[in-house]
């Protein structure tokens, strides 16, 4: 861990910082393009060009679109997201519950679902091509392939509606019992478990496997360690930088990717927060939520960079 | 059997046997589960209103960028949960009567320009204030303010002055208008305290209900309000809730949960399924709601009346009605009207008829194809309806293209813009703000472009005619000349439907909005 790898990791940051600035101009550009204004998304049915007008003014709707975006960037800068334009509310205040349930939900779907493919991925490998491996990997592409929504219903049908287990609609509130709140979100967390499985644990398996046909694990094997013992000591350590690429899209799946699922479970996250305000074309709220995906996505990204790196150590040392 | 059966069920009624008992003893007298359930509600509401318990409602139309201002009220959810919190001035009651609420006594002059609101004695907002005639006259004047964004903001332009006097409120009228009352009941028009001028989503009222928990989008909770004033007769619960749940699947599965006790817009197509589950209620009912389609009668083809009437008769009203709301509705007659209103008068129906519409087609000389705007978002089954629409057309000889548009963007870029597009209204209380709303010559919302000033002059004649008869005869005129000569296609009214679980008691149907015209949750109570 000398100077060359602090100097990788803070060339990755800068270049996420950059990359996090040409966002922000992206989003404030799409934002921009997308048909109707907000005034019109507002008033809806009952606008009236006097009362569009009033409206406009009063958003400060008629500045051009270039100062509107500084104003927007300084305010991101010093914490201040601005208020929505539809309800009033303070921005950064509604989207801290709700980014706080996201990551709740998304942190105990990761909690079951990264370990349980990683370790069906090395159970698949250690009886590759044999029967063990044909119905996780079934099973696990089933799963993956219904959409997310269907599996969303049999779950709800089975668990809330028939045998009453869990509760069917996941409404988390502030001040709710932990317990309980585990109990709410048991059903999308489970959902959620299903859909990325498969990826994760397939790619385990690809890339376990890819590092099994090397000639260091055949010493290993000839040396008569156990197949278990090959996988985890020699194979496992070497094929986890593609693991942990998938694993880190996956978990940036499942905080800014999971709106279907909130849907179906009444889930009061980030997904459903940003399509409110979407169709009210409520600029400021859609620029803060895709500002903050886009953070996500690209620090996710950037932690597995950072992993893959210092576990791979022809990158911890160079030449 | 029915006596013994009678004799139990108003013993759980009274509480001193257990509804599981109940239930056990009818089944070993060889009822059905529904027939006892039926029968143990009707036992209830004779025994009247249980007080306690939370009352859970399961509703679709919620947004995070709802906001408790009544001014800006537009979806379903702030309007159910509005009538949990807010008082009114008037209310319609469900047999469409006027029912005073804040106002003890509404009164007019003989021309009803200048009409008197009497303030009653004694109702108290949640904080603690008495509601006073400076409270109700501010409320109206924030509601009439140009500069304000309020759904009534439309009627209310209506009013010249606003005057608080002691314990009255008079208000004179720009154009007399015999309806007054009707308007003061509209759901936006919810007292507060100095009109909610200092802050308007503050949510306080002198509902049965005070507000504890507000996260639009998700749920919005109330604990009952011990001085509200009439708590005999709404407020029954300890606790309401409306939970957000957009989703009609995942609103069906928490009522069969038994996590809401009821939810609304059941769709049509599963209604008989949900029907089955036992404890289970559909509530459905007519109302004014109707679904559209709408040609502008002062853009080419559509400004030629033939074309018009071919469009009208080349729908197939009863198979639409069959297929999208599976009978759950009634079929339209092309003026916006139905037996909801009051002073409504029956006209003959208009039937499907091919070769009238081809008739009338050719009369107009239109060549080619008419081009019709659709979207799921028109209306619940718009696209398949528009689809109908295409076929029972193309029998009659007339072509019809469509489009379909996104959803986003419908209301503004598509309706009230295009000259043919599906849409649909919700209806209003009374036939006079239906007709000010969409069919005056100046009227933002015209989406049928019908301008006609000898029309205007019947609206507002109608408007100012305090003589019923007459009213009624002139409202009549006005409605065979919108089926006529308008532009409106109206092939269906929809049914409210809604849904109530087990212990739901008190549900009466009200014909002008959804969920006991809101008031489901302030007015049911959960049997014991």
């Amino acid at each position: 861990m000398s100077s060359p790898v602090v100097k990788l990791v803070a060339q990755r940051i800068a270049l996420g910082i950059l990359l996090l600035l040409a966002v922000s101009v992206l989003i404030f550009a799409g934002t921009q393009i997308l048909p109707g204004d907000v005034a019109q998304a507002i008033l809806g049915q009952s606008a009236t060009p006097e009362s569009l007008a009033n409206l406009r003014e009063q958003l400060g709707l008629n500045q051009p679109a270039y100062l509107r975006y500084f104003h927007w960037l300084g305010g991101v800068l010093t914490g201040d997201l601005g208020t929505a334009m539809s309800s009033g509310q303070d921005i950064a205040t509604s989207i801290k519950g709700r980014l706080w349930n996201t990551l709740f939900l998304a942190f105990w779907a990761a909690i079951v679902a990264v370990p349980l493919a990683i370790i069906l991925g090395l159970i698949a490998v250690r009886y590759r091509n044999g029967w063990v491996d044909k119905l996780i990997s079934g099973l696990a592409l089933a799963s993956t392939s219904f959409p997310e929504f269907f599996i969303g219903y049999v779950l709800v049908y089975f668990f809330a509606v028939k045998y009453q287990i869990f509760p069917g609609i996941s409404t988390v509130y502030e001040g709710m019992p932990f317990g309980e709140r585990v109990q709410a979100i048991a059903l999308p967390a489970t959902a959620l478990t299903l859909v990325v499985l498969a990826h994760m644990m397939r790619m385990t398996r690809a890339a376990i496997l890819n590092v099994m046909q090397s000639a260091y694990v055949e010493t290993a094997e000839l040396k008569g360690l156990s197949a278990f013992s090959v996988i985890r000591k020699h194979a496992f350590p070497n094929a986890i930088a593609p693991i942990i690429n998938v694993v880190m899209l996956n978990l940036a799946y499942l905080i800014v990717g999971v709106v279907v699922v909130e849907v179906i479970f009444v889930y009061p996250g980030m997904g459903q927060y940003l399509v409110d305000h979407v169709t009210k074309r409520d600029v400021p709220v859609v620029q803060a939520v895709g500002l903050i995906f886009a953070a996500v996505y690209i620090s996710l990204n950037i932690i597995a960079d950072i992993a893959a790196i210092v576990a791979n150590p022809r990158l911890r040392h160079p030449k | 059997m029915s006596n013994e059966l009678d004799y139990l069920s108003r013993r759980v009624a009274s509480g001193k046997l257990s509804r599981r008992d109940f239930l056990g003893r009818a089944a070993a007298l060889g009822v059905s589960a529904t027939f006892a359930n039926s029968l143990l509600s009707s036992a209830a509401r004779a025994a009247g209103p249980v007080k306690g318990g939370a009352l859970k409602a399961g509703l679709v139309g919620g947004e995070s960028t709802n906001s408790l201002d009544p001014a800006l009220m537009m979806t379903q959810v702030p309007f159910a949960f509005g009538k949990c919190w807010g008082e009114m001035i008037v209310e319609l009651s469900p047999e469409g009567k006027l029912e005073n609420r804040i106002a003890e006594e509404i009164g007019s002059s003989d021309d009803a320009k200048v009409w008197t609101l009497k303030i009653r004695d004694g109702v108290e907002f949640h904080n603690g204030k008495t509601v006073t005639a400076e409270d109700v006259a501010a409320t109206l004047e924030r509601h009439s303010d140009e500069k304000s964004k309020s759904g009534a903001l439309g009627y209310m332009k209506g009013i010249e002055t606003i005057k608080a006097s002691g314990k009255e409120v008079v208000l004179t009228l720009k154009e007399a208008n015999a309806d007054l009352p009707y308007l003061l009941s509209d759901y936006h028009l919810i007292v507060q305290p100095n009109g909610g001028k200092d802050k308007p989503d503050a949510g306080i009222s002198a509902g049965p209900y005070k507000i504890v928990t507000n996260e639009p989008g998700v749920r919005h909770g109330g604990e009952r309000f011990a001085n509200y004033w009439q708590g005999d007769k709404m407020g029954h619960a300890d606790q309401v809730e409306v939970i957000v749940i957009n989703d009609a699947t995942a609103r069906t599965a928490a009522l069969q949960g038994g996590q809401v006790n009821m939810i609304n817009r059941v769709e049509p197509k599963i209604v008989d399924l949900i029907k089955r589950l036992p404890g289970v209620t559909i509530r459905n009912h007519a109302g004014p709601g109707h679904y559209v389609f709408i040609m502008h009668c002062n853009t080419a083809p559509f400004d030629n009346n033939d074309l018009r009437m071919a469009l009208k008769l080349a729908i197939d009203r009863e198979e639409m009605l069959d297929k999208i709301l599976r009978g759950y509705g009634s079929l339209g007659n092309d003026f916006p009207i139905n037996a909801s209103y009051p002073l409504f008068s029956e006209i003959e129906q208009r039937k499907y008829d091919p070769d009238k519409a081809k008739f009338h087609y050719k009369k107009s000389g239109h060549d080619g194809t008419v081009l019709l705007r659709t979207s799921d978002v028109a209306f619940p089954g718009a696209v398949d309806a528009s689809q109908l629409f295409q076929q029972s057309a193309a029998k009659a000889g007339i072509k019809i293209e469509l489009k379909r548009e996104p959803g986003d963007g419908y209301w503004n870029e598509v309706w009230n813009k295009q000259p043919f597009c599906a849409s649909y209204w919700g209806g209003r209380s009374t036939q006079d703000q239906m007709y000010s709303t969409a069919y005056l010559s100046t009227a933002d919302w015209n989406d049928t472009r019908f301008k006609r000033p000898d029309f205007d002059k019947m609206v507002l004649a109608a408007r100012a005619e305090l003589d019923e008869a007459k009213r009624k005869a002139m409202y009549h005129d006005m409605a065979v000349m919108v089926r006529d000569e308008g532009g409106l296609i109206l092939p269906m009214f929809n049914q409210f439907i809604d849904a109530t679980g087990a212990k739901v008691g008190g549900w009466v149907d009200d014909p002008h909005q959804e969920l006991m015209n809101g008031y489901a949750l302030a007015k049911c109570w959960l049997e014991a």
